[in-house]
């Protein structure tokens, strides 16, 4: 059954790559367009993942490109001030904003803009055209398409998205927030798909946003590109709040060279399916990566973490940390693969996933897959599903706490670990207000919107 | 103040207290004492509202008011207070954090206006002298990583916050050094007055040389066995619990 519906959606992909092959590659700089036929003919073979595919044993894919999307695969006007109905107010974090509306770039005028010490920030498709030799260099080096059909898919349609370029010993200071915008009056399908670059002791942090602001389907399909050079710095955080008719399939693809330390973190908020995928490879000695994730998730939502640590070379640290609240009927999965190659000596690797359920009918199902060559390697993974602590809700209680309050303050506090890792102190503070709403029930995706959509 | 007749409760399926009667007024002091496993701690926490004691028979009277009917946060708010014999560390929780919701509702809860940041920062510095308890401790998660003796002071602490009318200490003495304990025994005494009381659950008679009690129970099997004046303490402590095991035998 599930194979046979993506069959013909397979079909369906095959055939609108075939017949708007022209408008897709319309504007795309030929590298871009040559990876786009090899990819296709990865996805011909290897289609939409399915259960068979043990990555993805716990997210049925089926239902979720069985709506009629619409792809815009030209760049469309939107008809308002984005300002007006839309601020995403993380106080006292000065940041360059950046928009992507339903996958596109949305500054017409602007399609790429200097930062300090000769950064660039700005579209994709523009930055294609204008940087060749850095894509050719970056460009598909890490997002190999043969790794899932999502990945290929992406990388067939890919024509808009971020991108970001750090030279050389320089130090963006402001963070670089990008606010990734669905908004459109019918269901829309987005395959935005990002680079961005950090070369030799570069440093840089980007804080990303995903808001639905109308209450149309959205599916989301993004691959993202990080390639963090010699001795850089990257701190990379996600925040997930997108309404619960919509799916977001996020593929991240971080390559790290020598000493060069990565933090990555993804906070679910709202959404309806959500499948982040983590690929990092500590391609050189001495790195460092720090890749973490937070899921609050109520009524039939379904939250997919797959993480993939690949130590290819020795002395490498990677600390992985992923915890989850689940209410309701939410169901929930952590794969956390973690790779130790032969030459990997002197590895450390560690891996936790931690859940409260908080009812009888909210599941998760969380697995490590450890593969170690080497010999020296100190390597640890944990995973826990359990309850809010009786002994320390009564505990509260006998201070005259009340029972819904006393409960909140745990799953507060059982959040503040991941909450302690975000270097951005401002961010932390907007992020921990924005959890505590969460857990309160007071924070919908419509928080900072003024449209009127659909209910969570 | 509090009227205890009676009083039975079982833990799965297994009868803990068989029937304890005991009365505290107001500005009193009691000591209760006893053999390990005889239900001191069970009665602390089934006075305290735990709900995995499921009490059976008999009644409680706090201050004119049906206990047994309250859930635990009513308790604390109207005054009760329970020293834990062993304190729940809560990671991620901010003793901060904690204390502010404790105190502010109980204020609302008394229809007072919530304290202010500075007037809080305040009331936790005036309450850390009286324990002379580490300001780091106060950063930091609830009792997370404490030691034994000061996860004790900070129920003390705890304790001097919210001000109780009576305040039930579990073994608030085991694991605290000589200084911490006279520490801790002056902050008990610091916060006594006409109007409120303590019961004190303890091993050791030392304890009462700082807190002196008006009465000393000995609990035994479940039961309140004997009641006596503080001298009770010493005798005990001189002779251990033998005699008394066989006077009840004796009863029986
Ligand atoms: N959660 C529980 N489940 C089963 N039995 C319990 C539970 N809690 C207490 N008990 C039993 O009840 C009895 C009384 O325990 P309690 O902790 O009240 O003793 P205590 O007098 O405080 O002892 P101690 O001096 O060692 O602190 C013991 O036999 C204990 O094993
Ligand atoms: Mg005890």
């Amino acid at each position: 059954m599930e194979n046979q519906v993506l069959a013909d959606i397979n079909t369906i992909f095959i055939d609108r790559f075939k017949n708007e092959k022209s408008v897709l590659c319309e504007g795309s700089s030929e590298l871009i367009n040559s990876h786009r036929e090899k990819a296709f003919e990865i996805f011909q073979k290897t289609g939409i993942p399915t259960k068979a595919d043990e990555r993805y044993r716990y997210i049925t894919l089926d239902p979720v490109f069985r709506v009629d999307y619409k792809s815009y695969l030209r760049k469309r006007d939107i008809l308002f001030n984005i300002d007006d109905v839309f601020h995403c107010d993380v106080p006292n974090l000065e940041t360059h904003t950046i928009l992507l509306v339903n996958g596109w770039y949305h500054d017409k005028e602007n399609q790429l803009t200097s930062l300090p010490g000769g950064a660039v920030i700005g579209s994709f498709m523009a930055a294609a055209q204008k940087y060749p030799r850095l894509f050719e260099k970056y460009y598909g080096k890490y997002a190999d398409p043969n790794t899932d059909g999502l990945t290929a898919l992406n990388t067939a349609f890919a024509q808009d998205g971020i991108f970001l370029y750090v030279p050389k010993g320089v130090i963006l200071d402001k963070s670089i927030q990008i606010i990734n915008i669905l908004l459109s009056d019918e269901d829309v399908m987005a395959q935005p798909r990002n680079l961005f670059i950090l070369e030799e002791n570069s440093q840089a942090q980007i804080v990303v946003c995903d808001h639905t602001l109308s209450s149309q389907r959205f599916l989301t399909n993004s691959v993202t590109e990080i390639a963090a050079g010699k001795n850089s710095l990257f701190d990379f955080y996600k925040i997930q709040n997108e309404h619960n008719g919509s799916v977001q399939l996020s593929s991240v693809f971080i390559n790290q060279k020598k000493a060069s330390n990565v933090v990555s973190g993804v906070i679910t908020l709202h959404g309806g399916i959500i499948r982040n995928n983590i690929h990092v490879k500590l391609e050189e000695e001495y790195c460092e990566n720090s890749t973490m994730g937070l899921y609050l998730s109520d009524k039939g939502q379904h939250v997919d973490n797959y993480t993939f640590i690949d130590h290819a070379s020795p002395n490498c640290t990677s600390n992985e940390l992923f915890k989850g609240v689940l209410d309701d009927y939410a169901t929930g999965a952590f794969t956390g693969k973690i790779l130790v190659r032969k030459d990997a000596q002197n590895t450390r690797a560690f891996q936790a996933n931690n859940n409260i359920l908080l009812t009888d009918d909210a599941k998760i199902n969380t697995k490590p897959q450890l593969e170690i060559w080497a010999d020296d390697v100190k390597c640890s993974h944990g995973a826990t599903v359990g309850q809010l602590d009786d002994n320390a809700l009564f505990y509260l209680r006998s201070r005259g706490i009340n029972e819904k309050e006393a409960r909140m303050l745990l799953m507060f506090g059982f959040t503040y670990e991941i909450m302690n890792k975000i270097k951005i102190e401002p961010l932390k503070i907007r992020i921990s207000n924005l959890i505590e709403k969460r857990l309160r029930g007071e924070l919908s995706r419509c928080n900072s919107c003024v449209m009127n959509c659909r209910e969570c | 103040m509090l009227k205890i007749k009676n009083l039975k409760a079982k833990i799965d399926g297994k009868e803990i207290l068989k029937g304890i009667n005991l009365e505290v007024k107001p500005g009193e002091v009691h000591a209760i004492m006893g053999p390990n496993g005889s239900g001191k701690s069970t009665l602390a926490a089934v006075l305290a509202g735990r709900e995995i004691f499921e009490v059976t028979e008999g009644e409680v009277e706090y201050l004119g008011k049906n206990l047994l009917e309250m859930t635990p946060e009513e308790r604390a708010k109207e005054g009760i207070f329970l020293g834990f014999q062993y304190p729940i560390e809560i990671p991620g929780v901010s003793m901060v954090n904690f204390m502010k919701t404790a105190v502010n509702e109980k204020r609302k809860y008394h229809n007072q206006e919530p304290l202010s940041a500075a007037e809080f920062l305040k009331l936790m510095r005036e309450k850390k002298a009286v324990v002379e308890i580490d300001s780091n401790l106060t950063n930091r998660s609830v009792n997370e990583g404490f030691s034994g003796g000061e996860k004790k002071k900070n129920e003390i602490f705890q304790m001097a916050m919210l001000e109780p009318k009576l305040a039930i200490l579990d073994e608030t003495d085991s694991g605290l050094d000589i200084d911490a304990l006279r520490i801790v025994a002056n902050g008990v005494n610091k916060l006594k007055t006409p109007e409120n009381a303590t019961i004190v659950i303890t091993h050791y008679q030392r304890l009462l040389d700082y807190i002196v009690p008006d009465v000393v129970h000995v609990l035994y099997q479940g039961r309140i066995v004997k009641t006596s004046g503080k001298e009770l303490a010493l005798e005990l402590e001189e002779k251990g619990y033998d005699w008394i095991k066989k006077e009840v035998e004796q009863e029986s």
